[in-house]
């Protein structure tokens, strides 16, 4: 059953300097209890995808195509339905979440804010409902009290995971919750978040740019190059045997030790992820590619099939359709 | 150590460049006023305390570990930036006096932030040219002029052709583009050392092997020695020679980079591999805790509270607690090259007699005991 | 997998600007010539389009081309009290649209030549003002310790004082001269500018092109001069307009509590003589108020340009 579905969204910004496309065409699903990755740089239009689901972004931005969650339009609900739909439907943990703390508020105050705000309970049971909630995560009850500053970064990050939680959302979106952190903490945190949502049956997006951590808590991985979805597929699979030639580049960004292929010879791509308003023509990703062929910057790209649940819009992949320059 | 890591290892290793001893850094906790006025000392922190390292000619030494372990605080002792406590550092055989200015032609440094790391009001030219003017170059060893000096750092970092740069800011550049600008810089100088703090960590996936690359390029064209201090092991499997793993300003573990990265000796190495995200999930030992306080270092060995040895009583059993909880330990040599500061590591290479296996597979870092 | 045919090569480095820039010269001394030519068309571009600013400019410019035209369009006889051209107190009309004072000379005239030494003492308190607060703030700032103790402290001592007891003071000490005026307002502003540029100074030298360059070996002197100095400029560019504006309308106080230059006329003076000769209670309006009108425009025109400098000058620095 499907928690969030998303349709040919597309998400245009309006800025003084005309429109910039940061999310173009993109389609995807994610069922109960599964995790979707969605890997990408700057600029790929990730964060903005997070944003749209809870229709975060300032009334000038055009949204087009449809978000159904648990079976809701989103895009169609009114002030009010949205409100009460954001939290208990969907929640997210934020980038840069060790700022996202009220300073000069106790951090139980911030998290029972979230109950009480959707009237999900009165003071004391969402007090009572706090307690447990950090429990869950890992904190002990009694820092319920505590001030943001006297919580370390790892610490911080659960009391998010907490308030994340707090309305029981079926969909949990997490956008790069582990980039700031250290890697011992950022293990932590991951198998937090493992483990709660397994516990919890969640649905959920997670969104960075580092795909080894996708490829450790994900079910399916998404690609998201310029805009677009680029790779999907099995997690494992999208990280280990990458049909498309930016997923390889990225994937060779974060190199298993051990792996002789990478020994001495870091693997990178030239010039830079795409400016939103300075699109390449034909596949976005051709300027940089490394099988780039001449029909590249000409073509229609789509996301064709690359083998069994596997879609790629390469035009090197089995399913694209073929052209006289390239030989199956 | 396989034949050809060995071959390897003693090809890359020149002679030592930069050595150092017993180096010390604290910093002092926050102060009034009046304290201020008066110099008092309250809480200390000792950002690095007591750390021998020796950087070859021409190799790529990475500096692992996590934040609060010291290796940033290290790596501004070694430029010169911060003036140790205690201990000394030698630079091609001489200990640095007070007077850096020719030590800073030789040993350049790579910072972590591109952008913050370039004046926003000057051009690429002024960055690049900077460093010949605050050293009064105004000529090249063959008669170059300061521009062509800057044409060449600029070429040489991949920016080519530099004379379009000339007049950009760098607000006009990309990310990695602004990097090579930095790089540069510390190019033009011509320097015998480049110390490099977490070099591609605030750039974008894609881009940060070409830096990489750029920085093996020219430590091979112009027999450069390199400093990476990073967090990422898996930067580290990919360009270091060898690495030095840091905790609570001491180094813990160090040798070539294959047999610290594929035969860890240290507990707290092993727990930090262990944790390098891969695909098939996360079902492995993580260590409990935050990065400890420097402020606050436990006695005896300083990993012994979040040890996984001492943890689990196979320390115990090993019969080597007490020395883990009460005995500071010290860096041992294990096997030729790699060293390391556990006791459970020493019992381990006592009772081998039989050199270690080829690094072909990459072995099981869960085993803990011996 | 299809096999490849022609794989195109991707364009080695590709910058990221959109229009290309004039081909670069290679003698370092243009190079910095064009690099400021093009800061300061970058900047002119953008200033160009902030509407307030422009109006503050322009306001200005008429205020500071009338006030060097001033001997011009006045002739100094016209000031004299004994060779005043018309009769007193006279309301205005075509001959005097701006009416008589109590000598007969012409309010028009007073407040054309006025401007003057308005803006004069405005200008010149300011660079005082801005040179001394600049040279307190970047040394407390840079050098820290006791330094930056005795610093803090000598500027904090200034800065609680209120100025009019200490104008009035030190006016009484120093005398009353044009020099004297723009002495005393220099004196009494300079610490709220060295209060500013010191934070800002804190601020940048953490940054790290500054550390860059000490890394490169840079002294404390090229690090204030190339580094911190320009980068503390917009800070301290915004803040000179509106002293600048502050300082006129000092100079106006000092005049009215009777302590400027009595035989200089400035706006202050005008509408101290208008006070003094009982204008108010006369009703003789066209006395009293242009001159305040004049300080009005040219206040507003500073603070004008100066908001607007915040604005230009902020999201240049601002990367992308």
């Amino acid at each position: 059953m499907s928690v969030l579905s998303v349709r040919d969204l597309h998400v245009t910004y309006r800025t003084k300097g005309g429109d910039v496309p940061a999310v173009r065409d993109v389609t995807f699903d994610i069922d109960r209890g599964h995790v979707l990755g969605l890997a990408g740089e700057s600029g790929c239009g990730k964060s903005t995808i997070a944003g749209a689901i809870l229709r975060l972004h300032s009334a000038r931005t055009r949204i087009e195509g449809e978000i159904s969650l648990e079976g809701q339009d989103v895009l169609a609900l009114r002030p009010g339905p949205l409100r009460a739909v954001r939290w208990t439907g969907a929640s997210i943990i934020f980038q840069g979440a060790l700022h996202a703390l009220n300073p000069v508020r106790e951090v139980g105050d911030q998290i029972a804010e979230a109950i009480t705000v959707h009237k999900l309970a009165g003071e004391r049971e969402a007090r009572v409902r706090t307690a447990e909630l950090l429990e869950q995560v890992g904190l002990p009850a009694r820092r319920i009290d505590d001030y943001p500053h006297e919580l370390s970064g790892g610490q911080k990050q659960r009391v998010m995971i907490a308030m994340a939680l707090a309305c029981n959302p079926s969909l949990v979106i997490a956008d790069e919750p582990t980039t700031a952190l250290d890697v011992m903490v950022q293990a932590q945190v991951l198998q937090l978040l493992k483990s709660l949502q397994r516990e919890l049956g969640l649905a959920m997006l997670f969104i960075t740019h580092d795909l080894s951590v996708l490829a450790e808590v994900s079910d399916r991985i998404a690609i998201m190059y310029a805009g677009k979805i680029v790779e999907e597929g099995a997690a494992d699979r999208v990280f280990h045997e990458p049909a498309h030639p930016y997923t390889t580049a990225l994937a060779g960004a974060f190199p298993e030790i051990g792996d002789m292929r990478f020994r001495g010879k870091p693997s990178g791509l030239g010039g830079d992820p795409p400016d939103p308003q300075h699109i390449p023509s034909g596949c976005p990703f051709h300027p940089r590619c490394p099988v780039a062929i001449d029909a590249c910057p000409t073509l229609d790209v789509d996301l064709w099939s690359a083998g069994e649940d596997r879609r790629a819009a390469c035009i090197h992949v089995s399913g694209a359709p073929s052209f006289s320059e390239a030989s199956t | 150590m396989s034949d050809t890591a060995l071959e390897r290892h003693e090809q890359t290793m020149g002679e030592p460049i930069i050595e150092v001893r017993g180096l010390e850094v604290s910093f002092a906790g926050r102060t009034s006023l009046l304290q201020g006025f008066r110099r008092d000392k309250v809480s200390v922190a000792t950002a690095v305390d007591g750390v021998d390292l020796t950087l070859h000619e021409g190799e790529v030494l990475a500096l692992a570990g996590e934040s609060g372990c010291g290796k940033t605080t290290l790596a501004r002792a070694i430029m010169g930036l911060i003036r140790p406590n205690a201990g000394q550092i030698l630079f091609r055989g001489k200990p640095l006096g007070r007077k850096l200015h020719a030590y800073r032609r030789e040993v350049q440094m790579v910072f972590q932030d591109p952008t913050a790391s370039l004046n926003p009001r000057q051009t690429i030219y002024e960055s690049v040219a900077e460093g010949l003017r605050i050293h009064g170059i105004h000529q090249g060893p063959n008669g170059e002029t300061e521009e062509e000096l800057v044409a060449r750092a600029l070429s040489q970092a991949g920016l080519r052709p530099p004379q379009r740069f000339y007049l950009l800011f760098p607000h006009e550049l990309s990310g990695g583009q602004r990097q090579r600008v930095v790089i540069a810089g510390a190019l033009v100088l011509d320097p015998k050392v480049i110390v490099a703090d977490e070099p591609v960590s605030n750039l974008d996936a894609s881009v940060r092997g070409e830096i990489l690359q750029l920085l093996l390029k020219v430590r091979d064209e112009l027999r450069l020695s390199i400093l990476i201090v990073t967090h990422d092991l898996g930067l580290a499997w990919t360009v270091a020679d060898r690495v030095a793993v840091m905790y609570l300003g001491r180094i813990v573990e160090a040798g070539p980079a294959e047999d610290v990265l594929l035969h860890p000796r240290h507990p707290y190495t092993k727990a930090l591999l262990n944790v390098v995200p891969e695909a098939g999930g996360i079902d492995r030992p993580i260590l409990l805790g935050e990065p400890p306080d420097p402020t606050r270092i436990p006695p005896g060995c300083r990993f012994h509270p979040r040890c996984p040895v001492v943890a689990t009583g196979e320390a115990a059993k090993l019969g080597i607690e007490e020395r883990c909880r009460g005995e500071d330990v010290g860096l041992e040599e294990l096997a030729p090259g790699h060293l390391a500061a556990c006791y459970e590591a020493w019992i381990e290479r006592d009772s081998i007699t039989s050199p270690l296996p080829a690094p072909s597979t990459r072995e099981d870092p869960r085993t803990l005991g011996p | 997998m299809s096999t490849i045919e022609t794989p195109r090569q991707p364009s080695e480095f590709t910058v990221g600007v959109e229009a290309e820039p004039p081909p670069a010269p290679r003698d370092p001394k243009k190079i910095r010539w064009a690099r400021r030519r093009r800061a300061i068309t970058g900047f002119w571009r953008v200033y160009r389009k902030n509407k307030m600013g422009m109006v503050g400019l322009v306001l200005l410019g008429v205020f500071v081309l009338v006030a060097l035209a001033a001997p011009l369009m006045v002739s100094p006889d016209d000031l004299k009290p004994a060779t005043a051209p018309g009769i007193s107190f006279q309301p205005p009309s075509s001959e005097f649209p701006l009416g008589t004072d109590d000598f007969g000379r012409s309010v028009l005239d007073l407040v054309i030549y006025g401007s003057r030494i308005s803006l004069l003492v405005g200008f010149a308190a300011t660079v005082m003002t801005m040179v001394v607060g600049t040279a307190v703030g970047i040394a407390g700032g840079y050098y820290g310790g006791r330094v930056d103790t005795v610093m803090n402290a000598f500027t904090n001592w200034f800065l609680v004082i209120p100025w009019i007891p200490l104008a009035i003071v030190l006016a009484s000490i120093l005398g009353r001269s044009l020099f004297n005026t723009i002495l005393v307002i220099g004196l009494t502003s300079w610490a709220g500018t060295a209060r500013l540029v010191r934070a800002d100074t804190l601020s940048v030298k953490e940054r790290p092109y500054v550390e860059r360059a000490r890394a490169l070996g840079a002294s404390s002197w090229h690090l204030v001069t190339r580094h911190i100095l320009p980068n503390v400029m917009p800070v301290i560019f915004a803040n000179t307009v509106l002293t600048v504006a502050l300082s006129i309308l000092a100079e106006t106080t000092l005049a009215l509590l009777g302590l400027g230059d009595p035989l200089s006329v400035s706006w202050g003076t005008v509408i101290f003589d208008a006070f003094d000769a009982g204008a108010l209670s006369a009703g003789l309006w066209w006395w009293l108020i242009p001159p305040g009108v004049c300080i009005c425009l040219v206040t507003l025109a500073f603070t004008m340009c100066g908001y607007a400098l915040d604005e230009v000058l902020n999201p240049r620095i601002r990367e992308r």
